[in-house]
């Protein structure tokens, strides 16, 4: 027989695990189509965890924590964009510095916020639909940004193939030249791409400290934002492709954990190792094929655009 | 000009600084001084700088070869950790073998396991086109979860209490200190000795020129005969050797045992060394100290003036963008000069 | 458009287009230096000049991709400012790029959508549909730009310049991509839009272009404008002279050495993949350069050049030994500086990146392909600058590259200075095979003229040179035999002098054995091509 609650627990759980990982590789899609590779996810993530987690604990509204979880990663691709965008310098380089600034800075500022308990995002609870077993709290039991994090699958999937802008920033990732040459900003569209992937990545952090664990810990992120960066390379750079790997890592993650509670003597380190391995694992089978990835590359991903006066 | 950045940058570094410390209520040029003066002047904090300067050295070298070629290898924190299991194996499982042998197989075995650690995103790269700065950063975390599995389970000291640590190393599995007492041990030589050989065959050897070629342009090192995959190999083998060594050096040198935590973040302080250094070794030393010098700062000013050491990652993160901003900045005046002073024929066609 | 043409007429005199004192300077480089010149509504008015004459900074003020420093445009009689190239779209100024601005991975339509904000994206593939047909340039709006020839880019190009409806088109050297038969079909789109009253500013290097093509030409030299001339009274000699500056000599090139023959470089059965996605790959290539001979491959763009180069260099390896042989020794599957060893030398066609690092010095270039065959260069694993810096010496006065300090860094020379030194540094090492791709691309004409006389001498010498290059005037100027590659094919070897424009044309184009071989004999009867 099949337990329903203990499986809708379980999917639960994938869920806030999965949801850090969709919202954080949406953000990282978006500024990748347009040309930027930003490896500073890890760092942009960890300053909206702990912004979040402050601004929740300033105000007492987790709704204020989101907001500021999304404008502390926002605000941590400033410097990255000045750099990267402005002054083409290394695109790996600047990044990885990103990360271990956001790391600093996020430990700094977390510092008093260690072991002072948070207040987890509420969960949706429509009476009826909600109490139905199963696909009532599956479906209707989650909090607000479990949804927002579907709907924005949606939309940005919508925006890049169907509308204007998302024409035109997927030209600015194809050929920052002829952009330039046909007049579109490659500088601007580029700047709100990563603005907009920095808000996403803050995002991400803040479901960390609000909804996966309501608490901060120093290094919470754990490597997320990196595995985030490789979901993008794993879901070709699309949005529902995004969703689809964000929820297979949670499915990884939360899995070993229930295997391990159901007796399994795994020791808990290597079930703590398995998103790590699976990315590794990942990354070779999506980079064996070769086509594939060279087809939905964004062509300049990466490269500096210098205009020629 | 190449002297230039990495001080603009340590400037804008202090000045952050002390803004910071101001916000938190410190007075900055206390503050200051803690971090930045105070541990230069007793012997034993310059001893301890130098301890904790080596292996961020002997890291930074490895990775600025990486860098050079224009491969990524960010994963030398896992490297470092590897080293300092497969070199702690001897004295953990074979705690009772005293003999000289047993210090170098504990050396040469910590550099295999770097290099053998460092092989697989390589391998991964070359075979399958894995993007190494992925892999080789999530095989860190698994190397960490790796050591921590070991000290909590099989290489648990019995007589620790339930601590996670090792058995303490003997006489024979410790590296000797350099002056009688104090805690210099020989293991700094190994970062200056690597920093000279990596200087001379950067600039005078054939496999230097090839690791500049595949930096600077692949298609032309491919044309000049060397294979990127060979390359790409073999820098990732030697940082990752070095790393290994430097991991089997502090934990034979300093700690004495294993420990779930080893480095307080080498492996990545040493991309900072690497780009302060200018990606050369001999300049590499020096930045290493500087990057030590903020440990031991950030040591001391929690310990003085209650600020968290936390502030010292934040430093460390913040002038590895500067300096990166300031490079360019500053190569980009000197770009506008020249472009002034030379007529440049190719502009005209632009 | 025809009341466009009407509009003008009834304006009469006044031109559509003036550049008055139009300058832009670079450092201390006057790219372009009070240029004058007036468009009229309907004309082809060609812009003459070598490489580095400034046009491409001209065409890009008047495009608004470059701020004058001084001058204005007057267009329709009224001063403009043309700040960017929406501007000049909106003007109805249109541009057909040179390298083409295309997205590669979006769709025609969409690459056509990026241009013309307002049109209607729902009509829009109808639109291009109808207009491509109605001009003679047929796409398919659908079709991923990766996906087309390069003749087929450049329709998307016009295409979407036409959409624009511009009064003057601005065509960049639209022709260097293209077989002799498509510039024909695109000769005759241009002249029909002439006679619907657009203008048309046609940029080229050819002579034989503007003679065929121009109402009126502009000359311009080292960013002056030198004189402006009637095509209908010039002949090519004195477009040439214009244009250089002085009179034009052709190299000397004696006769090839008839009596030895000896074959120094064979390819038998060649086949290679594709490099990338978008390359060509090679099949069955047979070839045999002989001692004392330069041989041409000529061929468009993209037809497998890229790969043909680097199976010879050895970059890429082929599949079995006996597939390349220098000097009789198979190689076919040993690298480059196993070939290099056995006396050949390789020239690829980009300079920057792979012919040469930007970032080293000139010494360093040439530690960059001796490393392995020259034991004073490095020996033992270590390199001897000193020695280096001698060859750089050598080979900068030889070939004349003109540097600004000693031993710059490459990135530093002019793309004509830059090509003599990597060319030079080949010869240098007296190579007994010496494979050039694209020998003078983008190079001024006494530069171009150093490296073809270079060329010829060392094959005078004893040595087997193959030359891979698009431009049919250069291999007719130098080659002794001739071959085209298409599709990653090779056609047989023809002698030069049997071989005219036009059945090169249709070699180009694919048309092998059979067919090209019937009308051979048609072909020796006119073969008064030699310029």
């Amino acid at each position: 027989m099949v337990d329903w609650p203990v499986v809708a627990a379980i999917v639960l759980t994938i869920v806030t695990a999965s949801t850090p990982l969709l919202l954080a590789a949406l953000g990282e899609v978006v500024a990748e189509r347009s040309g930027v590779l930003n490896l500073g996810v890890e760092g942009m993530m960890a300053i909206g965890a702990v912004s979040g987690f402050a601004a929740t604990h300033a105000t007492g509204s987790t709704f204020a924590g989101v907001i500021a979880s999304a404008i502390g990663g926002m605000i941590l691709a400033v410097p990255f964009a000045v750099l990267v965008i402005n002054l083409s310098v290394n695109q790996v380089a600047t990044g990885l510095s990103l990360t271990l600034f956001g790391l600093g800075a996020s430990a700094m500022i977390g510092d008093k916020y260690v072991g002072v308990p948070g207040i987890k995002l509420p969960q949706l609870h429509i009476p009826g639909l909600s109490d139905i077993p199963f696909i009532g709290p599956v479906l209707f039991g989650q909090d607000g940004l479990v949804y927002f994090s579907v709907v924005l699958t949606i939309a940005i999937g919508w925006f890049l193939t169907r509308s204007r802008g998302g024409l035109v920033l997927r030209a600015v990732g194809d050929n920052h030249d002829s952009a330039h040459n046909l007049g579109l900003s490659v500088l601007g569209v580029r700047w709100a791409a990563v603005l907009f992937g920095g808000a996403c990545a803050g995002l991400g952090g803040g479901y960390l400290s609000l909804g996966y664990t309501p608490l901060w810990t120093e290094n919470m992120t754990a490597g997320r934002g990196w595995i985030a960066v490789a979901l993008v390379v794993f879901a070709s750079w699309r949005p529902a492709r995004v969703l689809v790997g964000a929820y297979l890592f949670g499915a990884v993650t939360i899995l070993g954990f229930h295997a391990q509670g159901m007796g399994l003597a795994i020791p808990s380190q290597f079930i703590s190792a398995l998103p790590y391995l699976a990315t590794v694992v990942v990354l070779v089978i999506i980079s064996g094929n070769k086509a594939m990835l060279r087809a939905n590359t964004p062509a300049c991903l990466g490269k500096p655009f210098v205009p020629t006066r | 000009m190449s002297v230039l950045s990495p001080v603009i940058a340590i400037v804008m570094t202090l000045i952050l600084g002390a803004v910071l410390f101001t916000a938190l209520g410190v007075n900055p040029a206390q503050a200051l001084y803690v971090y930045f003066v105070e541990p230069v002047t007793q012997l034993w904090s310059l001893e301890e700088l130098v301890v904790k300067a080596a292996p961020l050295a002997l890291i930074a070298i490895g990775l600025a070869l990486c860098y050079r070629a224009n491969v990524w290898n960010i994963g030398a924190e896992g490297q470092f950790t590897a080293g300092a299991i497969f070199g702690s194996a001897i004295p953990i499982l074979l705690p009772d073998w005293d003999s000289w042998m047993v210090l170098p197989l504990m050396l040469i075995l910590g550099v295999i396991g770097g290099m053998l650690y460092a092989a697989i995103p390589a391998i991964l790269k070359n075979r399958f086109g894995a993007n190494e700065i992925l892999t080789s950063l999530m095989l860190s975390y698994i190397a960490l979860l790796v050591l921590d599995w070991l000290v909590r389970g099989p290489w648990r000291d019995p007589g620790s209490f339930n601590f996670p640590q090792s058995v303490t190393f003997s006489d024979a599995a410790t590296l000797p200190l350099l002056v009688s007492d104090g805690r210099l041990h020989v293991g700094v030589l190994f970062a200056v000795l690597a920093a000279l050989i990596a200087a001379i065959r950067l600039s005078f050897s054939v496999q230097g020129f090839a690791i500049e070629v595949a930096g600077n342009a692949p298609r032309a090192a491919r044309f000049s005969g060397f294979s990127q995959k060979r390359i790409t190999l073999s820098v990732f083998l030697i940082s990752g050797g070095l790393a290994g060594l430097a991991g089997i050096c502090e934990v034979s040198g300093v700690l004495n045992q294993l420990r779930p935590e080893i480095s307080p973040g080498y492996g990545f302080a040493a991309i900072i060394v690497a780009f302060l250094g200018r990606l050369n070794p001999l300049a590499i030393l020096l930045a290493a100290l500087l990057l030590a010098l903020s440990y031991i700062g950030g040591e001391g000013a929690q310990a003085e003036l209650a600020v968290s050491s936390t502030v010292t990652r934040l430093f460390q993160g913040f002038l590895l963008l500067m300096i990166l901003g300031c490079d360019t900045l500053i190569a980009y005046k000197i770009r506008l000069v020249t472009s002034r002073s030379h007529a440049s024929g190719e502009a005209a066609r632009g | 458009m025809q009341d466009l043409a009407a509009a003008a007429a009834d304006h009469g005199v006044q031109p559509l287009l003036r550049a008055d004192g139009l300058t832009k300077r670079f450092g201390a480089l006057t790219a372009c230096d009070h240029i004058r010149f007036e468009i009229q509504p309907g004309e082809v008015h060609a812009l003459l000049g070598e490489n580095g004459a400034g046009k491409s900074t001209l065409v890009k003020m008047l495009y608004g991709a470059l701020e004058p420093d001084e001058g204005q445009i007057v267009w329709n009689g009224q001063p403009v400012r043309i700040g960017s190239p929406a501007e000049a779209r909106r003007l109805g100024i249109g541009m057909v790029f040179q390298h083409f601005s295309l997205f590669e991975a979006l769709s025609v339509a969409e690459n056509i959508a990026l241009a013309l904000p307002h049109l209607p994206r729902r009509t829009l593939a109808d639109t291009i549909s109808r207009v491509s047909k109605s001009y003679g340039l047929p796409l398919d709006p659908r079709s991923t730009v990766a996906d087309l020839s390069v003749g087929e880019r450049q329709r998307v190009e016009i295409v979407r310049c036409l959409l624009q409806e511009p009064r003057l088109i601005i065509m960049d050297e639209p022709t260097s991509v293209l077989t002799p038969q498509e510039v024909d079909l695109l000769f005759v789109t241009l002249r029909r839009l002439s006679s619907e009253g657009v203008a048309i500013l046609y940029i080229t290097h050819r002579l034989s272009e503007v003679l065929a093509l121009a109402n009126h030409a502009t000359i311009l030299r080292r960013g002056k404008v030198v004189e402006t001339a009637d095509p209908a009274q010039e002949t090519a000699g004195s477009l040439a002279r214009m244009m250089v500056g002085s009179e034009v000599l052709g190299i000397e090139r004696p006769p090839a050495v008839t009596g030895t023959r000896k074959p120094r470089l064979v390819l038998s059965n060649l086949s290679l993949s594709a490099e990338g996605q978008f390359g060509t790959p090679l099949s069955g290539i047979d070839l045999t350069v002989n001692a004392g001979e330069v041989v041409g491959i000529a061929g468009v763009a993209g037809n497998g050049q890229q790969e043909f180069f680097d199976a010879v260099s050895g970059e890429r390896t082929a599949a079995t030994d006996q597939a390349i042989l220098i000097d009789g020794v198979q190689v076919g599957r040993r690298g480059v500086n196993a070939r290099r060893k056995l006396g050949a030398a390789f020239v690829p066609e980009e300079r920057m990146g792979h012919g040469a690092v930007s970032n080293f010095r000139l010494s360093e270039n040439v530690i960059l392909t001796r490393h392995a065959t020259d034991n004073e260069v490095a020996r033992g694993g270590f390199l001897h600058r000193r020695i280096a810096r001698d060859v750089e010496e050598r080979v900068g006065e030889r070939y004349d590259v003109r540097r600004s300090t000693a031993d710059p860094k490459a990135g530093s020379l002019s793309g004509g200075n830059l090509q003599k030194f990597v060319v030079g540094r080949e010869i240098d090492r007296s190579p007994g095979v010496l494979v050039v791709s694209q020998p003078t691309w983008g190079v001024d004409a006494g530069a171009a003229r150093t490296i073809r006389s270079a060329l010829v001498d060392l094959a005078r010498g004893g040595a087997a040179v193959l030359v891979i290059s698009q431009d049919l005037d250069e291999i007719f100027e130098i080659a002794d035999r001739i071959a085209v590659l298409s599709e990653g094919r090779l056609s047989t070897l023809y002698p030069a002098e049997s071989l005219t424009m036009e059945r090169i044309g249709l070699l180009m184009g694919g048309i092998h054995g059979e067919q090209a071989g019937e009308d051979a004999p048609a072909a020796l009867k006119d073969s008064s091509h030699a310029s």
